[in-house]
């Protein structure tokens, strides 16, 4: 079961990785979805698979009974979920924003922060110009 | 149970809270953030008092033992960072009640800010590694939303690059932690330094490690990991800008300097020495970015990145010296470079622009502003007798006894550097005559200024210059703090015991020898 878990968490980045080098913002975005269930995968499978009973304590004992499942991974990939829908929301609706306002969701072409260099004009007398 | 490490993280989720029900009435809500950032900022010293008397102070939430409940610990480090978070926010909503305007208010600003703050502390207060993931996430979203606060073309643009690498991190963050409790079976960081020697693959341990190094080196923008700040920290209004660059990197060094002082020391000659090769690099990229830029804040924003290398500089030398110099370091920058952008920001206020080209003149008309400008511009580049003077030498001073001589040539290169790029914009911003050739004076000039607004704007930059004054000034009880701070890293003995109760340390320190 390992050896599944962990080739499909490969197949996964493998796939993000495809996805994040595209230039499409769109395309990345895709790729961040993988890679947080990947990364969900990775906690699951790290924590331990058993083949155990659900971790519930019987009436009137402390500690359950026999082999049970771990629930720690389990309440951590769940925090994880919460969260990376959250940001992957955020993330969706930026990327449209950007394209609402910007008109490309191509990121080499989003240049409006960081303007390419002016070309280099002749530099008034005195004064140096650090293009 | 001691409930000052929770104030902090409290007081600012209440102040959003309140804030986000005001929502309507812009000067409730920034009556509400004020008296909030006040309240976190007793807090801070509150919680400073206690631990500078009586040491490391622990508490568990919801009263679960230890290993198995969340637990939240502030050493004299995590309170010194929560003093300085309280300052910065401070200074930072007084200058945002002129700076953002009354749409962004009523799009939530203060309430963002808040959750900012209740993030940044958290993080420093937490004392359990899942727990500081969910921290970062409640900082990074708040981070996210107050980026793209007001849409503005060059805001979205920047928010993309700064969201898309902040994601990656926070990916590769979460699966560090998986493997390290696939690797140890316990999140606490108390637990896990007394678990890690007893862990049998330790190769497996430092590849984990390594994870660590990335995931909070994209968060404190290190060589080769800095991309998304340059482009993102100059689009949103200076008042944000300027809690970025004064809180959110240094969350990332005080990640890496808490597991890697606490956790990861099984391989410190492995390990330290990238951080080592990091720093160097980080500095001198840093330094060399700034001096190619022309915008104020860009150049700013660059020597965020340079000054980021000095502090992993202390961490990776791993000398009980080299850490009082880092957390010197962090505290000194925190003050400096959040200030130096406000600066910035009543600059552009009065000139009409950050392009060095396109202002000047400031040194005839507001005289005032450039004496609070030189400050912290002199700080950050290290002149004697202000605060930075102080980080450096005993950075300096540490690479030094242990004979790094690089990073020491290193290090004293770029801060000539840093004069560099603090002249020119001195030059070109407070001496050389306004290009339009008016007279950008707040009250006489043509982009008018309110009395009012002008002194709400001065007032969070000249106690912020005077507090550099004043480490550097009366530097002896800042050292004595970061010294006990570095101790405390160095020998985690106490933190552990404060965690784990008192006799936590034995038996698998035992276990560990008879292996």
């Amino acid at each position: 079961m390992e050896t599944v878990l962990a080739v499909t968490v490969g197949v996964l980045v493998a796939a993000t990785v495809y996805l994040m080098l595209s230039r499409n913002l769109v395309k990345f975005v895709f790729g961040l979805m993988l890679l947080s269930n990947a990364a969900n995968l990775t906690i699951f499978s790290a924590g331990g698979l058993i083949r155990g009973e659900p971790p519930l304590v019987p009436e009137g004992s402390y500690v359950p009974d026999g082999v049970v499942a771990n629930a720690l991974p389990q309440a951590l990939i769940l925090t994880a979920i919460v969260i990376s829908f959250g940001l992957l929301a955020f993330a969706l609706v930026l990327a449209y924003r950007a394209y609402q306002e910007l008109g490309t969701v191509d990121t080499d072409e989003m240049r409006i922060a960081e303007p390419r260099p002016e070309p280099r004009t002749p530099a008034p007398a005195g004064k140096g110009t650090a293009a | 149970m001691s409930w000052l490490p929770a104030w902090p993280i409290l007081i600012p989720i209440v102040t959003a809270i309140i804030g986000f029900l005001v929502g309507r009435s812009p000067g409730l809500q920034r009556a509400v953030s004020v008296a909030g950032a006040g309240l976190l900022l007793v807090a801070g010293v509150a919680l400073m008092a206690d631990v500078w008397s009586n040491g490391i102070v622990a508490t568990q939430m919801g009263s679960w033992p230890a290993p198995f409940g969340i637990t939240l610990v502030a050493d004299h480090l995590s309170a010194v960072m929560v003093v300085i978070t309280g300052i910065t926010g401070l200074a930072v909503v007084v200058y945002g009640l002129a700076d953002i305007d009354r749409e962004r208010v009523r799009f939530g600003f203060h309430p963002m800010l808040h959750f900012l703050l209740c993030g940044v502390c958290g993080a420093f207060l937490t004392g359990d590694i899942f727990n500081l993931y969910v921290w970062f996430e409640v900082m990074l979203i708040s981070s996210f939303a107050l980026l793209v606060l007001g849409g503005d073309k060059e805001q979205l643009d920047g928010a993309v690059k700064y969201v898309a690498l902040n994601l990656i991190s926070t990916v590769l963050f979460l699966s560090a932690i998986g493997l390290l409790y696939g690797l140890t079976g316990t999140l606490n960081m108390a637990d896990l330094h007394r678990v890690i020697p007893t862990v049998e693959n330790q190769g497996l341990l430092t590849a984990v490690a390594v994870m660590f190094i990335v995931a909070f080196g994209i968060k404190s923008a290190v060589f080769p990991l800095f991309f998304w700040l340059p482009a993102s920290y100059h689009t949103p209004p200076v008042a944000i800008a300027a809690v970025f660059s004064g809180l959110l990197t240094k969350v990332g060094v005080y990640a890496l300097i808490r597991t890697f002082t606490l956790i990861f020391t099984h391989d410190t000659g492995y390990t330290h020495t990238i951080l080592l090769w990091i720093a160097g690099l980080t500095m001198v990229t840093g330094v060399l970015g700034a001096a190619a830029q022309n915008e104020m804040r860009r150049i700013l924003s660059f020597h965020i990145i340079s000054q980021i290398g000095y502090m992993v500089m202390g961490l990776a030398l791993y000398t009980p010296l080299g850490l009082v110099g880092s957390v010197f370091y962090l505290v000194h920058h925190i003050i400096v470079k959040a200030n130096l952008f406000l600066v910035s920001g009543v600059a552009n206020r009065l000139t009409g622009s950050f392009e060095l080209k396109k202002i000047g003149g400031l040194y005839k008309s507001a005289p005032f502003l450039a004496l609070l400008f030189l400050i912290p511009a002199f700080s950050l580049a290290g002149f004697p007798p202000l605060s930075g003077f102080w980080a450096k030498l005993v950075l300096i001073r540490a690479g030094l006894e242990i004979e790094s001589w690089w990073i020491v040539a290193t290090a004293l290169i770029v801060g000539l550097l840093t004069i560099y790029s603090m002249t020119k914009i001195w030059g070109q911003v407070f001496w050389e005559p306004h290009p339009q050739g008016f007279d950008p004076s707040p009250d006489k000039g043509p982009l008018k200024v309110s009395r009012r607004d002008y002194l709400l704007l001065t007032a969070p930059i000249a106690v912020m210059a005077l507090m550099t004054v004043i480490i550097g000034l009366f530097a002896g009880p800042f050292y004595e703090l970061a010294e006990r701070s570095a101790a405390e890293l160095l020998d985690p003995t106490a933190y552990v015991a404060a965690v784990l109760g008192p006799d936590a340390l034995g038996p698998t320190v035992a276990e560990g020898a008879a292996r």
